[in-house]
């Protein structure tokens, strides 16, 4: 909402009170100023002058020579515009001034003749484009006869104005004009309110004679009232207020349609005038627009309408679509004579959803959507009438010919002074708080131990005691709401479990140098396929995608990890770590919602340690994958039954690709991309891993002992066996550990090798074994024998023979 | 015979000193205190001496080996202290040379955030709940007083999945859940922090997914002014100690009465520049009391019960603290963003 300083004053009086000091006082009290508007900051020197002689540049056709008199000189002017030649009071810049976009004025010379300063146009002092009237584009300003030779332009025409751009709560719709924003400004600042102006002449001719209304469907239209003024003179409206609708961001049309959307403005109530004669008929019938029924509305466009739709007819055809748009078979032209006025009031949601089908929305119907104050429809077409016959010559027929009972609007709400101060935790006394009642134009009766407060009928949006306590808030001022803390029992907050365990999972893969990513929910359904870790079951699709890629909910974190890959990769970091933690979604057949469950991803690509003057580089494999999943899940408690198998799964290597299993369940996968897969999707290698993250997060035990340092000292054995290449490590470890008995306290592999010094297809494994006995110091003789016992089943299990 | 050994022991301590290293030392070591040197041999040649003669010349023969050895024994420390110089010396380095670092990474900033905001409300005796992102819309509107026909329920605005359930388009959902979790017996005391969607495109300042933090404080008589104190600590927490927040009326159809939250501006000091738009604050949350429907439709009674409830914008705040001016950093995942966020 767009609100001019020198307008709101013709409602309240703001002496003494700057543009800046009001905007303050408005955010203060609700209604946020996002922004002043100056359009005129800095333009100095843009005065009235009076074309005392003109006549054609010698070298130009289109260049007219003006003499102006400015008042204390006279200067001589060229001017392109094509109305100069019979133009008589203009606005002239002198040389000097800056105009917007910096545009300097000076003293030159055009074709030979010299010029000393420029006669303006509108778009030339800041007026945006569209906002020009069709007929003053491109001509130079016309002022009328009382604007005073050598006086401030800027000053006549109210340019020098400021404006408040107001960003309104959608509970506000009361303020989505002058007056409601006047009232709200009297409360604040407890001045009095002026009304406008509407008593118009009388005339010995009835409306009721002329024109008939019926509404079909009351439900849409529960009030629709009509107002004859005949004889009108269409032209353009007044200057000032041209410039009102200007300034409010509308386009100035002619005196009819200006003074309909001055009115809106002003009283925030939709006016639509439509021209008597080209009506069609005698009388107007509001209903629902059939399937398939057209009609051209005045931008000229043709509009399909629905059974959704209201429309204004004339008994046969639509003359309007209700709130939103006037048809274009009887829109006020230049020769327009006779008005029929409408102010009525139409369903806010059909209204809305009408304006929103059809792209059209616009002033009014963004005020019909919202909902109308109900005593301001009357007041707001004599308001109307009132100016038509001030400003279009018009005569106004006497009274309104109404269909529909006009929602009476009684609200009255109690409240007590008590609810008010243990709710806001002030200390307000009764005589304050019914001031602040009184200031806001509420009424209020006192009934002993509480008040009952009518409600204007302006205000829709108060309606519990709960709204009374905010606009006693707003008025009384929040800052002056003392600052308290909280007085219930207190009570240690805390993390739960679960986010414990999620913090510091994340503290370990940062510390391992992993760096945190979050990506979207939504892919595409071919990337929600990928990397699945439960079997195949259908995508939960939102139903209006914006795009193929954002059209279902993951299943899977990593397609869109291997994204932010590919992204850094494009951009040359070429050493990648990252990891995402977050909710993956799958159907939940017979559930309304999808189940939703927390997965941990991993993805690393190039150097896991950059090479540096003491050490080579390290590229990412396997094992680095594996071994951070390995160091994790140790983070999160699990030390047991937590096992590795070689898996097949699509895209990913079917050489370097494992299954994480913890007691026998698979709880994800680590792996290399498929070569393949990677190379189609311009992945680099890439090692990558996806866990269920809620398998993993156990209760923590909170019964954790300590295991007590031995007291006899452990003893090491190293050995090597030389087996097939194929037996993984996994089973030799199992043997070693099955063979030890008792006493092994770790097994630790070594060294791995393959290579010349072997037969091709054996490897030979290299362990470190460590002993103890808790009890008493082991002696070399029992080791030697679980030593032999271990070799002997190497071998007999899985032929292995000790590497010499 | 006692003439000898002094000269012996002048001569001894002369070659001591003109020995040049630890080899030469030994060498005369062996050549004055070896079995075959010459103080050996006097000692040797005792038997021939008188009675009153042999312990006089016995006892200078000790001397003057003693003193020999010490003289041999500094002459050896010097020569070892020197060696352990020259060792030194050889290995020194440059330590300017840089480290064999510990490479840690780095939380999302976002995380960061989400946390440090939790901190501080935790302190404040909150807890912290969670819920779906795929939501009923009875949650997500209904039980957050959006009765059906509301404008904010535009099926444009929101990804629905089918008709009643879509992504939930604020963490208010929460609320809900967790009043109707309570049947009724207060205090609730809740920070909800989560990912959140709505049909927007993608831009500078706008993002189809972000995050909400969603908070709640019910119990008896809770009052506006306790909103202000809790906020004025959290802010003071957050932000740092030298800021203060104004609250505006605003309105959310959850809470009435309806506040926004400013802070005054940290580039400025509240004297107003671009980063405010001049007016010295900036907003960075709305909040409000409970709406009384709102704790009657999820089972409280608000003849009894009272409370505020807030919610605030992740990456707003994110910006906000880091100077961030676009979105989109947040979840394309740049390392070179990222890796920022180390310290944080
Ligand atoms: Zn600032």
């Amino acid at each position: 909402m767009l609100v001019s300083y020198q307008w709101l004053q013709d409602y309240v009086d703001l002496s003494g009170v700057s543009p800046e000091e009001v905007a303050e006082l408005l955010t203060r009290g609700g209604l946020e100023v996002d922004h002043i508007h100056r359009y005129h900051d800095g333009m100095d020197g843009v005065v009235v002058g009076k074309i005392t002689d003109s006549g054609p540049h010698p070298d130009a056709d289109k260049l007219t020579i003006c003499q102006v008199d400015l008042g204390d000189q006279s200067s001589q002017i060229i001017c392109g515009a094509t109305n100069a030649p019979k133009a008589s009071k203009v606005v002239v810049a002198k040389p000097g001034t800056v105009l917007p976009g910096n545009r300097v004025i000076e003293a030159t010379e055009i074709r030979g003749q010299k010029s000393e300063g420029m006669i303006c146009a509108l778009d030339e002092l800041g007026v945006s484009e569209n906002l020009v009237s069709k007929e003053q584009q491109d001509l130079i300003i016309e002022l009328p006869d009382d604007a005073e030779v050598g006086s401030d332009a800027l000053e006549y025409l109210g340019l020098n104005d400021v404006v408040l751009e107001i960003d309104l709560t959608p509970n506000r719709s009361d303020a989505l004009s002058m007056l409601g924003v006047a009232y709200d400004i009297s409360a604040l600042l407890d001045r009095p309110i002026k009304v406008p102006e509407i008593e118009h002449g009388a005339v010995r001719k009835n409306a009721i004679d002329q024109v008939s209304v019926t509404v079909e469907a009351g439900v849409d239209v529960p009030y629709y009232g009509a107002k004859i003024i005949n004889k009108v003179t269409i032209a353009p409206s007044p200057l000032w207020m041209q410039m009102r609708l200007v300034a409010a961001g509308m386009r100035p049309v002619n005196n009819v349609v200006d003074i309909t959307n001055y009115v809106m403005l002003e009283t925030g109530q939709p006016l639509h005038a439509f021209d008597y004669d080209r009506f069609g008929s005698k009388e107007i019938v509001t209903r629902r627009a059939y399937a398939g029924e057209t009609m051209t509305t005045l931008d000229e466009q043709v509009r399909t309408l629905n059974e959704e739709d209201i429309v204004i007819t004339n008994g046969h055809t639509p003359t309007a679509l209700a709130g939103v748009m006037g048809g274009a078979s009887c829109e006020v032209i230049e020769t327009t004579e006779n008005i029929l006025l409408e102010a009525a009031q139409f369903d806010p949601v059909r209204v809305r959803n009408t304006a929103k089908r059809t792209n059209l929305r616009s002033e009014s119907s963004t005020r019909f959507e919202k909902g109308l104050d109900a005593q301001g429809t009357v007041q707001a077409a004599e308001r109307a009438a009132y100016l038509l016959e001030k400003y279009a010559g018009g005569s106004v027929l006497n009274g309104i010919v109404e269909s529909g009972e006009m929602p009476v609007f009684e609200q009255e709400v109690e409240l007590s002074l008590g609810a008010v101060n243990t709710r806001l935790g002030t200390e307000l006394d009764q005589k304050e708080t019914e001031e602040i009642l009184y200031r806001l134009g509420f009424g209020v009766e006192d009934l002993g131990d509480r008040w009952r407060i009518s409600i204007p009928s302006r205000r829709l949006d108060i309606n519990i005691q709960e709204d009374l306590i905010e606009e006693i808030a707003r008025i009384y001022g929040y800052d002056r709401i003392p600052t308290t803390y909280p007085v219930s029992e207190r009570s240690a907050g805390r993390l739960s479990n679960t986010q414990k365990l999620k913090r510091k999972a994340r503290r370990f893969l940062e510390g391992a140098g992993l760096e945190e990513a979050i990506t979207y929910s939504l892919t595409s359904e071919e990337k929600s396929k990928r990397f699945r870790l439960d079997e195949f079951s259908d995508d939960v699709r939102v139903l209006m995608p914006m795009s193929e890629e954002r059209k279902v909910l993951r299943q899977s974190l990593l397609p869109q990890l291997l994204d932010s890959i590919s992204y850094n990769k494009n951009r040359q970091n070429n050493d990648l770590a990252l990891f995402e933690m977050g909710a993956v979604f799958l159907p939940n057949p017979g559930e309304k919602l999808p189940s939703e469950l927390w997965h941990i991803a991993g993805a690393f690509s190039g150097n896991w340690t950059a090479a540096a003057w003491n050490k080579t580089a390290e590229p990412v494999d396997f094992y680095t994958a594996k071994g951070i999943v390995e160091g994790l899940l140790e983070q999160l408690g699990l030390t047991e039954g937590v096992t590795y198998r070689i898996a097949k799964r699509e895209q990913l290597h079917p050489g370097q690709s494992a299954d994480v299993l913890v007691n026998g369940q698979v709880v994800g996968f680590i792996g290399q991309l498929h070569p393949t897969f990677a190379t189609r999707e311009g992945l680099p290698v890439t090692y990558v891993f996806e866990l269920r993250g809620e398998a993993l997060l156990t209760e923590q035990d909170k019964t954790m002992r300590y295991d007590p340092l031995p007291r006899f000292p452990a003893i090491k054995r190293d050995f090597a066996v030389v087996v097939d290449a194929q037996i993984s490590a996994s089973e030799v470890q199992h043997v070693i550990y099955e063979a030890a008995g008792t006493w092994v306290k770790d097994v630790t592999l070594f060294d791995v090798y393959e290579g010349e010094h072997l037969e091709p297809g054996k490897k030979s494994l290299a362990y470190s074994v460590t002993f103890l006995n808790k009890e008493r110091t082991l002696v070399d003789e029992e080791i030697a024998k679980v030593h032999e016992t271990i070799v002997e089943r190497l071998q007999s299990k899985l032929g292995a023979s000790l590497r010499g | 015979m006692i003439d000898r050994l002094e000269e012996l022991k002048l001569e001894a301590q002369s070659a001591v000193t003109s020995s040049q290293d630890k080899k030469e030392l030994e060498q005369v070591r062996i050549n004055y205190l070896g079995k075959k040197g010459p103080i050996t041999e006097v000692l040797r040649g005792m038997g021939k001496l008188s009675a009153e003669e042999r312990p006089v010349v016995g006892q200078k023969a000790n001397e003057v080996r003693e003193a020999i050895q010490a003289s041999i024994d500094s002459k050896q420390a010097f020569f070892e202290e020197a060696e352990l110089q020259e060792k030194l010396s050889a290995e020194k380095i440059d330590v300017t040379l840089p480290g064999k670092k510990v490479e840690a990474g780095s939380p999302h900033p976002l995380t960061a955030v989400v946390e440090q905001i939790e901190d501080i409300f935790v302190g404040l005796g909150f807890e912290v709940t969670e819920g779906p992102e795929v939501e009923l819309d009875y949650y997500n509107f209904e039980m957050m007083n959006l009765p059906a026909d509301h404008p904010a329920r535009d099926m444009q605005d929101s990804f629905y999945v089918s008709e009643d359930t879509l992504l939930r388009t604020q963490t208010s959902p929460v609320q809900a859940r967790t009043l109707q979790a309570a049947k009724g017996e207060g205090p609730v005391r809740i920070i909800c922090p989560g990912k959140v969607y709505r049909r927007d495109e993608d831009d500078a300042t706008h993002s189809h997914q972000f995050m909400q933090i969603e908070g709640l404080y019910v119990d008896k008589h809770v009052r506006m002014s306790d909103l202000k104190g809790v906020f004025d600590t959290f802010v003071k927490e957050y932000f740092g100690s030298n800021r203060a927040i104004r609250l505006r009326p605003s309105y959310f159809p959850f809470t009435e009465p309806s506040a926004e939250i400013d802070v005054n501006c940290g580039v400025c000091g509240g004297d107003g520049c671009r980063v405010c738009k001049q007016s010295g604050w900036i907003e960075v949350l709305g909040s409000g009391m409970v709406h009384p429907r709102v704790l009657e439709m999820n089972g409280f009674d608000p003849n009894v019960y009272s409370g505020f409830a807030f919610g605030m914008g992740v990456e707003r705040f994110a910006m906000l603290k880091y100077g961030i001016d676009d979105i989109r950093h947040f979840y394309t995942n740049d390392t070179r963003f990222l890796s920022q966020f180390k310290h944080v």
